[in-house]
């Protein structure tokens, strides 16, 4: 069983990991489209129109590689982890046929709409498709971080005779708390991926001299909504979290923060390298007092490191989970500083000439993709290891009858599968760059110009 | 309850069928009917905007019997476990191909991307075909509730039995003309010219080996499934399903020769419809049975607590209700034949 429950975790994480490439620009996106939209319905001014079928492109091309990538994921609980959905399955199955039954009929009928009916659905007609896509591409996120939301801390639930976990109140899972917060945090996190990728297509126009009035529209989008976003990342959405975890899931906090003794005015490891052998941070530059003040704004209060706790009640991998806690917080602090610099900027009317600026921009694109994966990683191997906390182990909630041999054959597939999906998904998100938003480019096959309709 | 639910699944899995069947039948026709660029993209262009729709019958459905029947779900997904993997795998190819041929006019991908989106929609038709004959025939579910079956063992139907065997294989042949005539159907009504012509004449020949299949797979599945007499003699009156099944294939070939399209491919829901039914009352109330019937997973044993589906009657009802709606709104903004020179991407520039 050992050798096969880790295979099985990899497929999951692998599939999850390249799936939320997708999800997290779509849900950024989403909100963005709308705000080109409104202002294009606000203003009268079809700039803003072309903007939006612009980003209308992309946001297809990623919402395709989205649905695509996300059907295997709602299959692998059956697949790879029965024993878990027989127990679990009541409960958490509510979330996710919901997100089916009310998010994805929804983002699909008026994604097909807004993608291919602007001119017969008028400018409200399809401000609303583009408001019902992002009102369906955001309930979705909302029942999936709900359901990641029960694993990591179980609510509305009751022991059934035989080990089987059943739902006792619905509202309970639906409304849990940690949901709640955790959706915010997740759905900011979209929001900057969103932000950064506006802002660097923005960017890349305005250093190449081209396209330059939605260079600036662009870039404008990406600075004052990811400047509100980023901020309100790491308070209260970032904060509230951490809170969370410090009161439910001790342990954990200890290995994300890589404080292996348990100590009255806990310092912040900023750097350092956690030696789980010795039970030492190497090499370590921290604040002191810190983490106590933000675990309990108290610069004295006592923090469990992982020495209060029993070894088989450590998250298994201590040093990832330290390290992709430490990038996503060391991402967002950058994102922070970088937004509110390049707002700055844009206040004092220089950012659009300012190329280091702009340089900035554009090249850090893969960041905040960085910055997401990490905040995920951090969450599910924080959980470890329970699958659902304090109720079922991980490795008891594999399928028993899925040997190593076939998990690595169908987890081989998937990676040579994604290889090739993941190269045409750049290739087509270039070429769509590459043709710009203005229409009748040379580049673009004949068939897509239409007559012009206003 | 449980049996209710038995009832809405059973409803969701004929809707996906009945829908993303005309997707599967048109991509496997595809290059039979659709000989030029010009011609293929009416192909594609009488799914492009609903194909994905339709897939999400399949996902709402898979999450549907997540949360009303776990260990069905768990037990069949785990031992199914190739198949099903290979089914998304196909999913994603057909998926692509679909999308990126749109995205990409190629001389050089175009064709590659055509054989692709053809070839993952003839094998999903075939496969899911063979699943539900899996259904029909059992599976080596034992005392712990799991089960595992490799693809193939030796082909015969036995104790030692893999996903495909001559029973599973002739039940997906079946499914496969179905869905091929399904979407000939489809394409026909939706596209003009050679196209629509080619499409009608297919549909036509695919007609008789539809017929000839159907008859085939009833005699062997009343022996291989004894549960389907014994409910036949409990209720009798669900001979409706099977008449319902007969009178969609009388519909299709007389629609055809009066050249009504619409009407002809209604009659094909129909004939689905009856089909699909009939395998779902023929098994009732098992919802996976069993070699040994002992350990067959039935409505009873396989729910969720009632609790929880009461619940979800009540969010399933108001998400249904608001889903047919935006169907409807779809499906009525792109009434008619399609149209590939003009616009069909609906941008006002």
């Amino acid at each position: 069983m050992g050798q096969a429950l880790d295979v099985h975790r990899l497929h999951f994480a692998f599939t999850i990991t390249f799936h939320y490439i997708f999800p997290q620009l779509t849900m950024g996106l989403a909100l963005l489209l709308v705000y080109l939209k409104t202002k294009a319905l606000r203003t009268g001014n079809d700039h803003y129109n072309r903007a939006a079928r612009f980003w209308g492109r992309i946001f297809g091309i990623n919402f395709a590689l989205g649905v695509v990538t996300g059907i295997p994921m709602e299959f692998q609980f059956g697949t790879n982890w029965a024993v878990f959905s027989k127990a679990a399955g009541g409960v958490i199955g509510q979330t996710l046929a919901m997100e089916g039954v009310f998010s994805f009929f929804l983002e699909s009928s008026f994604l097909g709409l807004f993608l291919f009916g602007e001119k017969k659905l008028g400018r409200l007609g399809h401000w609303c498709a583009g408001f019902l896509v992002f009102l369906g591409s955001w309930l979705s996120g909302y029942f999936i971080v709900a359901t990641n939301a029960w694993m990591q801390h179980p609510m509305g639930y009751r022991l059934g005779p035989n080990g089987e976990i059943d739902l006792s109140s619905f509202w309970g899972l639906v409304l849990n708390k940690w949901a709640l917060w955790q959706y915010a945090h997740t759905m900011l996190g979209a929001v900057q991926t969103g932000c950064f990728v506006m802002a660097a297509v923005g960017a890349f126009y305005l250093l190449t001299r081209r396209d330059e009035a939605y260079g600036r529209t662009f870039v404008r989008g990406g600075v004052l909504v990811g400047v509100v976003a980023a901020v309100l990342q790491l308070f209260p959405t970032g904060d509230a979290q951490g809170k969370m975890i410090a009161e439910n899931q001790a342990v954990t906090l200890a290995a994300m923060e890589g404080l292996f003794t348990t100590q009255e005015g806990a310092p912040l490891a900023i750097l350092g390298q956690p030696d789980v052998e010795k039970r030492r941070l190497d090499n370590p530059l921290e604040i002191p007092s810190m983490l106590s003040f933000l675990t309990y704004r108290k610069w004295a209060a006592n923090v469990k490191g992982l020495d209060a706790f029993p070894q088989d009640q450590w998250p298994d991998r201590v040093e990832m989970l330290y390290y992709s806690y430490h990038i996503m917080v060391g991402l967002g602090t950058i994102f922070i500083a970088l937004m509110v610099l390049a707002a700055i900027l844009y206040w004092r009317k220089r950012l659009f000439e300012s190329r280091w600026m702009l340089w900035t921009l554009m090249l850090c694109v893969p960041l905040p993709y960085i910055a997401n994966t990490a905040g995920w990683i951090t969450a599910e191997l924080g959980r470890q290891p329970w699958l659902i906390y304090g109720l079922m182990r991980t490795a008891h909630g594999a399928s028993p009858r899925v040997g190593a041999g076939n998990a690595w054959f169908t987890l081989i597939g998937f990676m040579g599968m994604y290889t090739v999906l993941g190269i045409l998904w750049l290739f087509l998100v270039w070429r769509e760059i590459e043709i710009g938003p203005e229409p009748g480019s040379k580049l673009r096959g004949e068939t897509d110009i239409a007559p012009a309709a206003d | 309850m449980e049996t209710t639910w038995f009832c809405l699944i059973a409803i969701m899995i004929t809707v996906f069928v009945l829908l993303d069947g005309f997707d599967l039948g048109a991509g496997a026709i595809h290059l039979l009917v659709a000989k030029t660029d010009r011609e293929r993209r009416q192909v594609l262009a009488s799914i492009g905007p609903v194909w994905d729709g339709n897939e999400v019958w399949l996902i709402a459905t898979g999450g549907t019997l997540y949360f009303a029947f776990p260990s069905l779900y768990a037990s069949s997904f785990s031992g199914f476990y190739l198949p099903l993997m290979i089914v998304l795998w196909l999913l994603i190819l057909r998926g692509t191909s679909i999308e990126f041929r749109n995205h990409i006019k190629s001389a050089v991908w175009d064709p590659l991307w055509d054989f692709v989106f053809c070839t993952s929609s003839l094998l999903l038709a075939v496969f899911f075909g063979a699943a539900l004959g899996n259904v029909v025939r059992g599976v080596p579910l034992d005392a712990s509730g799991y089960f595992f079956e490799p693809l193939w063992t030796d082909f015969r139907l036995g104790d030692a039995a893999g996903i495909l065997d001559w029973y599973t294989i002739l039940v997906g042949a079946l499914s496969l003309v179905a869905l091929a005539m399904h979407g000939c159907l489809w394409v026909q009504m939706k596209t003009s010219g050679e196209v629509s012509t080619r499409a009608g004449k297919l549909a036509g020949l695919a007609w008789w080996g539809v017929l000839v299949l159907t008859a085939v797979v009833t005699a062997v599945s009343l022996r291989v499934q004894p549960q389907i007499l014994v409910n036949l003699q409990k209720w009798p009156l669900g001979i409706v399903f099977p008449l319902l099944a007969v009178a969609g294939m009388a519909g299709v070939v007389f629609e055809l020769r009066k050249r009504n399209e619409r009407r002809a491919f209604y009659a094909s829901c129909a004939y689905l419809t009856g089909m699909l039914v009939s395998v779902v009352f023929g098994v009732y109330p098992m919802v996976l049975p069993a070699r040994n019937p002992v350990y067959s997973l039935t409505v009873w044993n396989a729910k969720a607590t009632t609790y929880g589906l009461k619940i979800g009657l009540i969010w399933w009802v108001i998400g249904m209700i608001l889903a047919a709606g935006y169907s409807a709104i779809v499906y009525r903004s792109l009434a008619g034949k399609v149209v590939v020179d003009q616009d069909s991407h609906g941008y006002g520039d």
